[in-house]
């Protein structure tokens, strides 16, 4: 069995691969099948899903009939009934559009990644001998073995063996990871090919239900259920609805006892225009659009509720190690022992240094070289490397040997297994380290203690200005470690989180999560371990690392791809963002409303002599009645087509807090939804007065 | 002219200096904390929950607060109708019923008990022609106090849902009702009696007086207990006047100063209550944003009502004839105003009695202008909130707060939240229904009426203004307020029915959403604010929710409204009269 050369412990990745190229809204391989999708949801059952298209929908078939029969009685007015049904065809289908443009990404990635789960055949291992059969055909507890070329045929544990496998297939990213039996890294993921080695792997999955199954079905949307606030909302623009349709059908009455009397057409128009079609068109492109975004930042959504949640997140619960400070600590001084010559210290340090190849053992040679250790191998020296039970490392040589390590480890060494007191100095040293957060290595030679070693955890550039950042988003940042209180003290001042969790257990971190939420509070973390599953699962945003246990994926509702702890803060900032958008066109499509009534009105009533005075509410001094109500029905349906790229990208979120964000918003969306439809009705009024359609 | 508009001030003014210490009173004496009047009247409640066997503590959940709610308006109607119904059946007639006054006829017994028990006070009647002074005293006043004591139980129990950090129950609405009345509506109705008695009200059992006129005529002068009905009329919102003429009549406001105190009255109580839920929920922020949104609503009707008055009938313009104030004439229209209040008291009196749920008037709203016809409807169809009726106007503002928060505070990035709790589908569905109630009733009712023949025959006016009354009608109806813009014939079998049914709709039917709404938000949790919650206690909130208001509110009677008073406006303006 070859060992592959390689750390076991990547790194998270610095710059994020994109595993699609981001496809721009106007692509045309989305757009062209969009259009047809369009036509297809046309049917009843998928319109009654959306109570204000469902009306629009009805509306447009009355319109139609109007026409037909204005058709066969020569109506004068067949061209513009025609006109106004058109338009609200265009309205209904225009919504279609917009779903099927949000669902058509992600289609676009299903293909993708149902090419890898091609036709792959397991080598199932039955009583011990080899069998071939098809992927889809493993269940449960089947047992297959995967060598150099192989692809792993679906979701499974490593019970066997070591390999580096390429994911690429699922997580975009070229680079090998290795996956082994036992541990946080035995799980391997269907669709992805095994580089090197030979493992045997236990599936974990039934046909259907894999990680690749499951991602497909959510970019499909097959699966999509309305989260809850898309019901609240959807329950509130239904009620707008009602009141717009008590508002319209009292109309005809009224109009009557004023001595005229209004066309089902226009009084159709009038409700179209009315009731938030604007929002309720899009609503459903937003939500998808927002899981969507997240897949562009391989991260995979198990539910859109999590997405919606993760805007609401009050509490982040964040590990120290990848997520606040770089994986690996640095030594940063050398503290010689009380009577030690600096130069010994740095030499020794320096020698059982060189054949580790951990971040930390390279960090020791580096700075040992700069205060002028010599020698840059320590070829015939034998390297005794780290282990658990020693919780030391080294070298020896004949009769010489070296060790640096945790301070007691080592000073049970130099005592031959008895307790021994650290001298004096190295003791303070020891102490002083650990207060500032740091982590102390002691390093003796032949059992003498000459020095300890400063082993510094460093915190990753930028990430206090982004806990700066979130704290102004209203969101608490936790720290969880498993240091002790004092050095996680010093880490979570440095690295400004608001609060830590020190010699954390999984069972403190479900505890903590509990508590927070027993406070009313929404909490989300991030893991990869077996046990961290309970706590992902206790979380309300529990964003399992690709790189974890099968235990965590599923767990978590949600899934990193590019196991980057980082990421939760953009999975927030992307709940965020679509809530956002949903309320800011909410806002928009009622605000609209208002011009609407200015054009329409007037235009129902200045026809008939007796209330020809009603003319002076035409401010936006229209054309004439029809080209009025048909301007006010164009608007109606084209700014549907105007806003599918806000749906689709959102709004832009900034952390500058509610009340600010609330002003912008408020100003762009609700004053601007008032004043825009007057422009825009006024435009269109002019144009096809031009052309003489009305 | 000028000091009419600092009056106008002074006025708005008063009733918010009186508000913040009133409103904290009103916060401890639903909390159950001791006040001044603790000594004196806590056994006097306590005596009353022996009498009808309530305990202090037992909390009921919305469905029991509600049950009690419906048990004791059913009953009270049922006294008052059997009340109205014998007045001249009962003991000691002389003193009780001195011009021996008939029982009140069925139809017109049940809609006047419907009418006083939902607050509303519409009344098909004349006051001094019709109802004894037992009546007037005892069957009417009691509503009077209990309906208006009901609107504030269950402000106070919506309240309660919103501040309770956890828990099922809303408080008892027996406890609630019996503190209202006790500590808040009688010791202000004392002493506002008289306020009024010592600027020349009347108060007393005399018969009616004959009296010779100068021109040789009888005149017959109308005598009663006047004073202590019409401080509660006007505290409480209810409206309902002694004499027809209402507040116009000089033995129910004698004066310039009474008809500022009446307005005082009007709004002292509902605006208090904003303050009373900002304490309640430990944050007086939050309830001087409610105020400000309806203090700037309230603010605008007047000054419109005020403009529109003051500039006149426009037609009269081209006619040459002078309507601006000067030395010697008020100028601008004066139909159907007193002189003794002049135009812009007349004015902020209707829209006060209208902004809340009163209903009681100094002016004829039928003579108002167009324009200023419309602030009365506007007032009223936006569902009372600016301050409100008693109770009510604070749980209908409520509800655009709900919506406002829902729509716009999804704009911050979070599922909104109103106070910590969250709102979610549920509570939407609620909100939405309750503000569904107002347009289902006033257009739903409006619209049969122009249809069918016995609605159509009840306005006096044809064209516009005709169907102006008959959307007053409903609007006053659904909204509890009483007023009418006269003209309309209301005591038909059709419209006491219909205006009954109305009125029954906008009190029972919106209270069913709004007790389960408190419900609802009983149970939730209380998430602490952070700097990414939607701020609901700033200015700009305020700005919001008037927003909320005028788009969902106003914009759904819009197209009634053209019809209606605006088109009348604009063909006044244009010459073409009817």
């Amino acid at each position: 069995m070859t060992v592959v050369a390689s750390t076991p412990n990547p790194q998270p990745a610095p710059v994020r691969s994109r595993r699609r190229r981001t496809q721009s809204l106007l692509d045309r391989a989305i757009l062209i099948p969009a259009l047809g999708d369009s036509f297809r949801k046309l049917s009843p059952r998928w319109q009654a899903r959306n109570p204000v298209m469902f009306v629009v929908g009805i509306g447009a078939l009355m319109t139609t009939y109007a026409f037909v029969t204005g058709l066969f009685n020569h109506d004068p007015n067949s061209g513009f009934v025609f006109q106004i049904a058109l338009w609200l065809w265009f309205t209904v289908l225009f919504a279609n559009f917009a779903e099927a443009v949000a669902e058509g990404r992600g289609k676009a990635q299903a293909a993708t990644l149902r090419r890898t789960r091609t036709d792959t055949i397991a080598r199932r291992l039955v009583d011990g001998r080899e069998a071939p059969v098809p992927a889809p055909e493993l269940r449960k507890g089947d047992i297959v073995i995967c060598e150099v070329g192989d692809v792993i045929p679906s979701d499974g544990t490593i019970i066997e063996g070591i390999a580096s496998v390429d994911e690429s297939a699922i997580t975009g990213e070229s680079a090998p990871v290795i996956r082994e039996a036992g541990g946080d890294r035995s799980a391997v993921t269907g669709g992805t090919r095994v580089l090197s080695d030979r493992i045997v792997v236990e599936i974990t999955q039934n046909p259907g239900e894999t990680f690749l199954d499951k991602i497909i079905g959510l970019v499909e949307s097959a699966s999509r259920q309305k989260t809850p606030n898309e019901i609240a909302l959807n329950i509130l623009l239904a009620g707008l609805t009602i009141i717009f349709m008590f508002a319209v059908v009292t109309l005809q009455p009224f109009a009557v006892y004023a001595g005229t009397s209004v066309t089902v057409t226009v009084l159709i128009a009038l409700l179209v225009c009315l009731i938030p079609t604007t929002i309720g068109a899009l609503l459903s492109a937003i939500g998808i659009a927002g899981i969507d975004r997240l897949m562009q930042k391989n991260v995979i959504a198990m539910s859109g509720r999590a997405v919606e949640a993760a805007g609401d997140v009050d509490t982040l619960l964040l590990d120290k190690t990848g997520t606040i400070t770089l994986g690996n600590r640095q030594a940063s001084e050398f503290l010689p022992a009380g009577g030690v010559d600096m130069q010994r210290l740095v030499q020794a340090a320096n020698l059982a240094s060189l054949p580790d190849e951990t971040p930390e053992g390279r960090s020791i040679v580096a700075l040992a070289k700069r205060l002028g250790a010599s020698g840059g191998s320590a070829d015939g020296w034998e390297f005794v490397p780290f282990s658990a039970t020693t919780r030391m490392s080294g070298v020896d040589q004949s009769g010489t040997s070296i060790r640096k390590g945790a301070a007691d480890s080592v000073a049970r060494w130099c005592s031959d297994g008895g307790s021994r007191d650290l001298p004096e100095k190295v003791s303070s040293d020891v102490e002083k380290i650990a207060r500032s957060g740091g982590t102390p290595l002691v390093v003796a030679e032949n059992k003498k203690i000459l020095g300890t070693i400063h082993l510094k955890d460093i915190v990753k550039p930028g990430i206090k200005e982004r806990f700066e950042e979130m704290r102004r988003m209203g969101l608490r940042t936790v720290m969880i470690t498993g240091d002790n209180p004092l050095t996680a003290a010093a880490i979570a001042k440095e690295a400004g989180v608001d609060d830590f969790l020190a010699e954390a257990t999984p069972e403190d971190k479900l505890a903590l999560i509990r508590q927070e939420q027993g406070e009313g509070k929404l909490v989300a973390m991030t893991g990869d371990g077996t046990n961290d599953a309970p706590a992902l699962a206790q979380a309300d945003v529990g964003v399992a690392m690709q790189s974890g246990t099968q235990a965590a994926k599923e767990a978590g509702n949600l899934v990193d791809l590019d196991s980057n702890p980082t990421k939760l803060i953009e999975i927030v900032e992307t709940g965020k963002q679509l809530l956002m958008t949903r309320g800011a066109l909410t806002t928009f499509s009622i605000a609209n409303d208002v011009a609407k009534y200015f054009a329409i009105i007037p235009a129902l009533f200045i026809a008939t002599p007796a209330l020809a005075d009603l003319g002076a509410l035409n401010i936006m001094r229209l054309h004439s009645p029809h080209s009025a109500i048909l301007s006010a029905v164009i608007f109606n349906a084209l700014i549907i087509i105007a806003l599918i790229p806000i749906a689709l990208r959102g709004v832009g979120y900034r952390a500058v807090g509610a009340a600010a964000l609330l002003r912008r918003n408020l100003l762009i969306y609700g004053v601007g939804g008032v004043v825009a439809p007057f422009i825009g009705i006024k435009v269109i009024d002019i144009l096809i007065t031009a052309v003489h359609l009305a | 002219m000028l000091w009419e508009i600092i009056g106008v001030v002074v006025t708005f003014a008063a009733v918010v200096l009186c508000a913040r210490p009133l409103g904290k009173y009103m916060a401890k004496v639903f909390s159950g904390e001791r006040t001044l009047l603790s000594r004196v009247l806590h056994p006097v409640e306590r005596g009353v929950y022996r009498l009808i066997g309530v305990k202090e503590d037992d909390e009921q959940t919305w469905v029991r607060y509600l049950a009690a709610t419906l048990v004791v308006t059913v009953v009270s109607i049922l006294v008052t109708f059997l009340l109205l119904r014998f007045q001249d059946r009962l003991p000691f007639q002389s003193v009780i019923n001195p011009q021996g006054f008939p029982g009140v006829a069925p139809d017109l017994a049940m809609n006047t008990s419907i009418s006083f028990a939902t607050n509303t006070n519409w009344q098909n009647y004349a006051g001094e022609a019709t109802m004894s002074y037992f009546s007037q005293m005892v069957a009417l006043v009691m509503h009077n106090f209990l309906s208006a004591a009901t609107g504030l139980a269950l402000a106070i129990a919506l309240i309660r849902g919103l501040a309770r950090r956890s828990g099922k129950t809303l408080g008892s609405f027996y406890v609630d009702v019996t503190r209202g009345i006790l500590y808040v509506l009688l010791p202000i109705a004392v002493i506002g009696t008289l306020v009024y008695v010592s600027q020349g009200a009347i108060q007393n059992f005399s018969g009616y007086t004959q009296a010779h006129t100068l021109t040789g005529v009888t005149q017959t002068i109308a005598q009663g207990p006047v004073a202590s009905q019409e401080i509660i009329k006007d505290l409480g919102n209810n409206g309902g006047g002694f004499f027809n003429a209402n507040s116009a009549h000089p033995y129910e406001n004698p004066n310039g100063f009474t008809n500022a105190f009446t307005i005082f009255s009007l709004l002292l109580i509902s605006i208090s209550l904003t303050f009373t839920f900002g304490r309640m929920v430990g944050n007086i922020k939050q309830g001087m944003a409610v105020l400000a949104a309806m203090g700037v609503i309230l603010a605008g009707m007047t000054g419109i009502a005020i403009y529109a008055e003051q500039a006149g009938n426009p037609a009269l313009n081209g006619a040459g004839v002078t309507q601006v104030a000067s030395a010697s004439q008020s100028g601008g229209n004066m139909e159907g105003k007193s002189v003794r209040f002049g135009i812009p008291q007349s004015s902020q009196f209707v829209a006060s009695t209208t902004g809340t749920s009163t209903g009681s008037v100094d002016a004829s709203h039928d003579s108002l202008t167009a324009l200023g016809g419309l602030v009365p409807l506007l007032s009223m169809e936006l569902g009372e909130i600016t301050p409100g009726g008693i109770g009510a106007g604070l749980y209908g503002m409520l509800m655009f707060v709900i919506l406002g928060v829902f729509i716009a505070g999804l704009m911050v990035g979070r599922t909104p939240e109103y106070l910590g709790k969250k709102i979610d589908a549920r509570e939407v569905k609620l909100a939405a229904l309750a503000i569904l109630i107002l347009p289902l009733s006033i257009l739903g009712f409006t619209a049969l009426s122009v249809l069918v023949t016995p609605g159509q025959v009840g306005p006096l006016n044809s064209g516009p203004h005709g169907f102006s009354e008959i959307l007053y009608a409903f609007s006053s109806a659904t909204g509890n307020n009483g007023s009418a813009f006269a003209g309309l014939t209301g005591n038909t079998l059709y419209y006491n029915t219909t205006l009954e049914l109305a009125m029954w709709m906008g009190r029972y039917l919106f209270l069913i959403p709004i007790l389960a709404l408190a419900g609802s938000m009983v149970k939730k949790k209380v998430i602490p604010a952070s700097a990414g919650t939607f701020p609901t206690d700033t200015p700009l909130f305020s700005l919001l929710l008037i927003g909320v208001v005028l788009v969902i509110g106003a914009l759904t009677f819009f197209p009634a409204l053209t019809l209606g008073p605006i088109l009348e406006h604009l063909q006044i303006v244009a010459g073409h009269l009817h």
